[in-house]
């Protein structure tokens, strides 16, 4: 187990590395491309704006780099959104990993954006991730775009509209809840996560 | 010290509530900031969303906190002092992560907010209404208000319904119902009439006479949409 969280930038990563730490795994934060080559897991972590983790990845030259990995990876919340085509975030270009584009969420009356709080999560196709999670588990939400449902999702949520909770897109994996500060549910997809074949 | 926190919010993620607040309510008054090596350890130990209120009065300050792993910080008299500390907070970690905690009273017919309630020496009128200052809040980027009732305060006779009612009029962001809760009613009541997003309560859990599993188990069954305690055995670890 090589564990490495990809350095993204305005990413608060100190929840996600607790959250590792009890699963006796420590992670390495890391921006360098042999490093995170060399990872047997990647977690593409993200907290903030679309438009300025690209121009962080690419500042890097990270982006060539993710795209070209044949371990698994992990996109949490924008991590996950940064895997997709696009987002209509500043009209950020992502790393095209699948054809999704994220939208903004519309708020509505009852309906507050950005979407924070505990959500139920209904699997659309079987995933290594989801393994011994019960169907309709709760996760925590805080993001004010979604991507779509699309062939690349495994789990679905509801606000307002149905969005990808989670996708698989081959060795790529992606929630857009935060499983570190999901309790037990949150655990054992991170255990799932780390039980992948590198 | 320290280790009873660790030892409180571990239970308490166990039990199912669905995010922690650890308010240290004198800060304020004292013009002390929180000790945030705390912070840290309680974000070693737990495993749901939780915020850290008082003594935040700075960017840096929020965020000490926040890179310690906290996902919120809540502001209440320093957010009245200077309310661009607000846009500040919003601008810099966005509006998730920036509560405004709001204490208020009924009084000359109407609702008013208070500070520095931490120390009932000095307690004082903030010179606002209730209504606007949530309002104000809101514009200036809060992401989410904790309305605690000072009416209602300790006295666990029920939430202020009819204030939150109202303010939930006016608040387009989640709105934390906060002061009165004492039994499962309470709770049912807050949410059926106020349409709170949640609802907050300190005494009633740490004395153990409302544990979190019976509270859940019973909103549920009265038809209110919440996330239940986790069996642990239904998820192997």
């Amino acid at each position: 187990m090589n564990l490495v969280i990809v350095g993204s930038g305005g990413a608060n990563i100190a929840s996600l590395q607790a959250a590792l730490d009890r699963l006796n795994c420590k992670a390495t934060l890391s921006t360098d491309a042999d490093t995170i080559r060399a990872a047997s897991h990647v977690i593409l972590p993200g907290v903030g704006a679309a438009a300025d983790a690209m121009a962080r990845l690419r500042e890097l030259s990270l982006d060539a780099v993710l795209r070209d990995l044949n371990q698994p990876v992990l996109g949490i919340c924008l991590g996950m959104q940064l895997l997709a085509e696009a987002s209509e975030e500043d009209g950020a270009a992502c790393l095209g990993l699948t054809e999704d584009r994220a939208k903004l969420i519309r708020s509505g009356p009852d309906r507050a954006v950005p979407h924070m709080g505990w959500n139920t999560v209904a699997a659309t196709r079987s995933s290594p991730l989801f393994t011994g999670i019960p169907d309709g588990s709760h996760f925590y939400f805080v993001h004010s775009y979604a991507l779509p449902v699309s062939g690349s999702t495994i789990a679905q949520c509801e606000y307002g509209e149905p969005f990808a909770a989670a996708v698989q897109q081959g060795n790529y994996f992606g929630t857009q809840f935060h499983p570190e500060r999901s309790a037990k549910a949150g655990a054992r997809l991170l255990a799932n996560f780390l039980a992948l074949d590198a | 010290m320290v280790g009873d926190i660790l030892e409180l919010a571990a239970r308490y993620s166990v039990d199912g509530a669905d995010e922690l607040v650890f308010y240290d309510i004198t800060a304020s008054p004292e013009g002390r900031s929180v000790d945030r090596q705390w912070v840290a350890e309680v974000t070693k130990v737990l495993d749901i969303p939780f915020c850290v209120a008082g003594g935040i009065r700075s960017v840096e300050d929020a965020e000490a906190v926040l890179n310690r792993g906290a996902d919120k910080i809540s502001i209440n008299s320093p957010a009245l002092e200077n309310p661009d500390l607000i846009e500040a907070l919003a601008r810099r970690f966005g509006s998730q992560c920036v509560v405004v905690g709001i204490d208020s009273r009924f009084e000359d017919g109407d609702w008013h907010v208070y500070q520095y309630t931490g120390n009932p020496d000095k307690t004082l009128g903030a010179g606002r209404r209730t209504l606007d200052w949530v309002m104000e809040a809101q514009d200036r980027g809060a992401g989410e208000i904790v309305l605690n009732c000072m009416n209602q305060d300790g006295v666990r006779r029920g939430y202020d319904n009819e204030q939150l009612a109202a303010v939930r009029e006016v608040c387009r962001v989640p709105l934390i119902a906060s002061g009165g809760a004492g039994e499962v009613e309470h709770f049912s009541d807050v949410f059926r009439e106020a349409r709170v997003d949640g609802a907050l309560a300190a005494s009633v859990f740490h004395s153990g006479e409302l544990p979190v599993p019976v509270l859940k188990r019973e909103l549920i069954a009265s038809g209110i949409a919440i996330r239940p305690t986790v069996d642990p055995e239904s998820v192997a670890a």
